[in-house]
């Protein structure tokens, strides 16, 4: 089977143009015969689903937590991008595609992101417009702000709690639409399968996590805005509920799976303190515009950072890095934080940390400047670890943040199941093998108001509304297989709990999946990961029922598809013989230790198609075409 | 350290539920407060008992998705800190800690320390939101909002939701959680064209919704995990009656 991204002709400028030229339109006295299933109330799927409500569909939207204005989307800290170019410091559409093309290290589609940066100019309008309360300056101007890898400020901010602004915005016009009666709202629902009749999507099957009902839900076209899964490493900093469960039963369903090993660990997130550690924090990326990062020179240095003289410190990126310094990309940096402490010059309980020190900044600035730019940051910090970062530096260590891999999907944002499309951060689209900061709000945005209602409008106008009703038997074959699945969870009665198990994957995933990968650990991790998914099977401790809210049920179910999802990114990783990069491979670098590229033999997206359970699956190339950029070396030094 | 829990169990809706005992042993002071209920809880399923309920999603104090009731106080004994960012060591040794779900006539208990909150909800569906299309917005610079202006905004603009208000007022209001998202919009020019339609229908909800009324007792901003200041519901009531006065004068029809 031959990928086909569907990308337009033309000049680059010109293709989404073209593209919505090209596309078929529904009248607006059909749109209510069609039934669009959105899964997912997060940035991407909020904006969807409200835009196409607006537009008079008929839409179902579903989420597992309580209300939609909780989101993982909501934890995002730091800003979001735009090529508006107000502080006239040469930004551009062109400059905004090209940092996030060589951000993600060559390894994304061309057409794809210079719609993206098209598209950012409108996203600021639109939540304008909604009233998010961005940042302005005393003239009643929007504020900007820079962000690792971009030499311009093109970052709109709400303080330090930008995705909240944005999704209460999207929340907001999605609640609209629910008292239009446009949108039916199903929270605390999880989709546990999608439905395929005659090869296409038409229907999920959802469980009712306060009931326990499973139901099946029948519609034209789903939508999978179900955000990341960098919760296979069990600690990350996502919400403790993102998962990868209906992506990975859609891959198992015929969805392809791209670019599954390309993981973004973020350099500054709160050292894990102790075993019983259930979540990373993140500490905004913005802190290293003014905190230097260090550790001591000498191995198992153990003094208080403050009795650390000038001289015996490492200012590590800014020796490596001296023309981005601390700002250095988040995979670089991170990639070169682990380094000094697998070198044993780590800070904190056990040397998993590096400093981030203020100390130069504070004697600059200030306190009360320090306090006005990152207040709220010191605060969650003090909160967690009981430690005033204004006297001592703050201690930080990598950790997993964000997934560039995801579904496979077109220009169309469609999947190669027709009728399923893929918004947001469970795509694979936009970022290659790393994503730029602030650019993934941008990317669900764009997925959800601008692009998903006109593209799907051309693959339902191909369609009959309503051609298939919840009642078609593929609907019951498909609920009967998750019960099945459910009780088969239900009936171990074993002696683990699904954390046990969770944490266990995590740390397969880490230490050999994780920032650094060699072809051994990776074999070690293919061998490991199946042994403790039948270990999982034999010995996962689940009580109560299957009626009724049952929350170590549903942990469970996510576990599961983490311990058939991680082998796949282990597969993924070892197939791909290059360092790109969130994937560097320990084989390709450059004597100086930095990435090696392999742009003749790995300019490619790895998709791959599921074929059953005890087979591997198989792997198909989209090779990657850049026209309009030259591929560079990705130097930041 | 070691802690007697005293913990609310409630199989469900129709359940009467009671406080049970729990001890939790080997507690540290680093870990949060839903870590040591983690511990717990982990204790229990090893024993093949049913856990604790609660919910939580971020952990970071952003998603309003945690909230209980610790020794009496929605979200427990520190200052603007959500359960989740709460840690261990503020308690001791010995401590005895009463753990229950938010109570207020219009949360009705799902399981444990599990709340249906989505009253909540319906307030923002019945008009907290600008009424805006997607698409054929003017440019975001085109209106000019004054820094202070955009930050009493922002104040209020933070509320994540939780809830807590509601459960610590007497009267089970949710006045701030409903002011708070009045006067963000009203603060911002975009906000002002529905704004009166906004107020009405929001407080209208509000009631039906079955939370009671405002009784200036402010625990609603004691509790406040964001810090969000009774003064905006002085705003909503002066937004009200606007909205009440143009609505008599006949200016605006109320719809
Ligand atoms: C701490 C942190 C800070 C960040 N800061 C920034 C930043 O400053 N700028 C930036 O651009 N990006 C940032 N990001 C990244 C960004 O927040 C996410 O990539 C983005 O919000 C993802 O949005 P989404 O809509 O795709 O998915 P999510 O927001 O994760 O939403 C997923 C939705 O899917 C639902 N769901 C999932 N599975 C199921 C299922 N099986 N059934 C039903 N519903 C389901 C969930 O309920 C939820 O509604 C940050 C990320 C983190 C973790
Ligand atoms: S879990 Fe999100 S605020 Fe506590």
């Amino acid at each position: 089977m031959t990928l086909e991204g569907k990308v337009p002709a033309g000049p680059l400028a010109e293709k989404w143009d073209r593209r919505q030229q090209e596309m078929k339109l529904i009248s607006p006295a059909n749109k209510g015969k069609f039934t669009i299933l959105v899964v997912g109330t997060g940035l991407a799927g909020a904006s969807a689903a409200a835009t196409l409500g607006e537009l008079g569909y008929r839409v179902e939207a579903f989420c597992f937590q309580d209300s939609p204005r909780r989101g993982h989307s909501i934890e995002a800290q730091g800003g979001i991008n735009a090529a508006k170019n107000y502080p006239n410091d040469g930004d551009s559409i062109f400059r905004l595609f090209y940092d996030t093309i060589k951000g993600g290290d060559f390894r994304s589609r061309e057409a794809n992101v210079y719609r993206l940066a098209m598209l950012s100019n409108a996203i600021i309008d639109q939540c304008v417009a909604q009233g998010v309360p961005f940042a302005r300056d005393y003239a009643g101007y929007l504020d900007n702000r820079s962000f690792g890898g971009a030499q311009v400020s093109r970052t709109f901010y709400a303080r330090g709690q930008t995705g909240q602004q944005l999704l209460l915005g999207a929340y907001g016009a999605l609640s609209r639409q629910v008292g239009a009666g446009t949108v039916r709202l199903h929270p605390r629902s999880e989709m546990l399968d999608l439905v395929g009749v005659e090869g296409e999507a038409k229907g999920i099957i959802v469980r009712d996590l306060v009931t326990g009902h499973i139901t099946p839900y029948a519609g034209d076209a789903v939508c999978l805005c179900t955000g990341g899964y960098a919760n296979v490493y069990y600690l990350s900093t996502n919400a403790m509920g993102s998962n990868v469960t209906a992506a990975y039963r859609a891959y198992k369903r015929g969805a392809f799976f791209a670019n599954a090993c390309f993981m973004q660990i973020h350099p500054t997130c709160i050292p894990a303190s102790g075993d019983h550690q259930s979540k990373l924090t993140l500490m905004s990326e913005s802190l290293r515009n003014d905190g230097r990062v260090w550790v001591p020179k000498t191995k198992g240095d153990r003094r208080n950072p403050a009795e650390i003289p000038e001289a015996e410190r490492d200012y590590f990126l800014e020796r490596r890095y001296p023309g981005f310094g601390n700002l250095a990309p988040r995979d670089i940096a991170s990639r070169a934080a682990k380094k000094v402490c697998d070198e044993g010059r780590g800070a904190g309980p056990g040397g998993r940390g590096v400093y981030l020190d203020f100390a130069d900044a504070l004697g600059l600035l200030g306190e009360e400047n320090i306090r006005g730019r990152y207040g709220n940051l010191f605060e969650m910090y003090e909160k967690i670890t009981g430690e005033n970062a204004y006297r001592q530096p703050m201690r930080i260590y990598p950790a997993p943040h964000y997934s560039m891999g995801g579904l496979w999907v077109d220009y169309n944002l469609e999947s190669t199941i027709p009728g399923l499309f893929v918004l947001g951060e469970a795509n694979f689209s936009d970022h290659g093998a790393n994503r730029l900061g602030a650019s993934a709000l941008m990317q669900g945005l764009a997925d959800g108001y601008f692009i998903i209602p006109r593209t799907i409008a051309h693959y339902l106008a191909q369609t009959t509304p309503g051609r298939v009703k919840a009642d078609h038997p593929d609907f019951r074959k498909c609920g009967e297989e998750v019960n099945i699945q459910i009780n088969s969870l239900l009936s171990v009665k074993g002696r683990k709990t699904a954390t046990e198990f969770h944490r266990e994957l995590g740390k397969i995933m880490w230490d050999l999946v994780g920032m650094e990968r060699n072809e051994d650990g990776l074999r070690k991790a293919l061998r490991l990961i199946p042994e403790l998914r039948n270990e999982f099977w034999e010995n996962v401790s689940i009580p109560g029922s299957g009626t009724g809210l049952n929350q170590e049920l549903e942990k469970a179910g996510r576990v599961a598809d983490f311990l058939e999802l991680g082998e796949l990114m282990a597969l993924d990783a070892l197939h791909r013989e290059e360092s790109c990069g969130g994937h560097f491979r320990s084989e390709h670098q450059m004597p100086d230790g930095e990435a090696c590229r392999d742009d003749a033999s790995c300019c490619y997206v790895a998709a791959w198609q599921f074929r059953g359970d005890d087979r591997e699956p198989e792997l198909h190339k989209e090779p990657l075409s850049f026209e309009n950029i030259e591929l560079s070396e990705r130097c930041y030094k | 350290m070691n802690l007697n829990l005293y913990i609310w169990r409630q199989k469900g809706p129709d359940d009467q539920g009671r406080l049970v005992r729990y001890e939790a042993r080997d507690i540290t002071t680093e870990m949060s407060f839903l870590e040591m209920l983690d511990v717990v809880n982990e204790q229990l399923v090893k024993n093949a008992e049913e856990p604790i309920a609660f919910d939580h999603d971020c952990r970071e104090g952003i998603c309003g998705t945690c909230a209980q009731v610790i020794n009496g106080v929605p979200h427990g004994p520190r200052e603007k800190t959500t359960v989740c960012q709460l840690h261990m060591r503020h308690f001791s040794d010995g401590d005895s800690i009463y753990i229950e779900p938010l109570r207020a006539r219009a949360f009705p208990v799902i399981k444990d320390l599990v709340v249906d909150r989505g009253a909540l909800d319906r307030i923002i569906q019945s008009g907290g939101y600008i009424s805006v299309h997607t698409g054929g917005v003017p440019d975001a610079n085109t209106v000019l909002i004054p820094k202070d202006d955009a930050e009493a905004a922002m104040d209020a603009a933070e509320c994540i939701g939780c809830g807590a208000c509601a459960a610590a007022c007497p009267n089970g209001s949710a006045m701030l959680f409903t002011a708070s998202k009045v006067a963000h919009l009203a603060l911002l020019p975009q906000g002002r064209v529905d704004a009166a339609r906004r107020v009405c229908m929001m407080t209208e909800t509000m009631r039906e919704e079955g939370f009671g009324n405002c009784g200036n007792h402010y625990e609603c901003q004691a509790v406040c995990p964001k810090g969000i200041k009774v003064h905006f519901i002085a705003k909503l009531n002066r937004e009200f009656i606007k909205a009440q006065a143009k609505h008599l004068s006949g200016k605006s029809k109320k719809t």
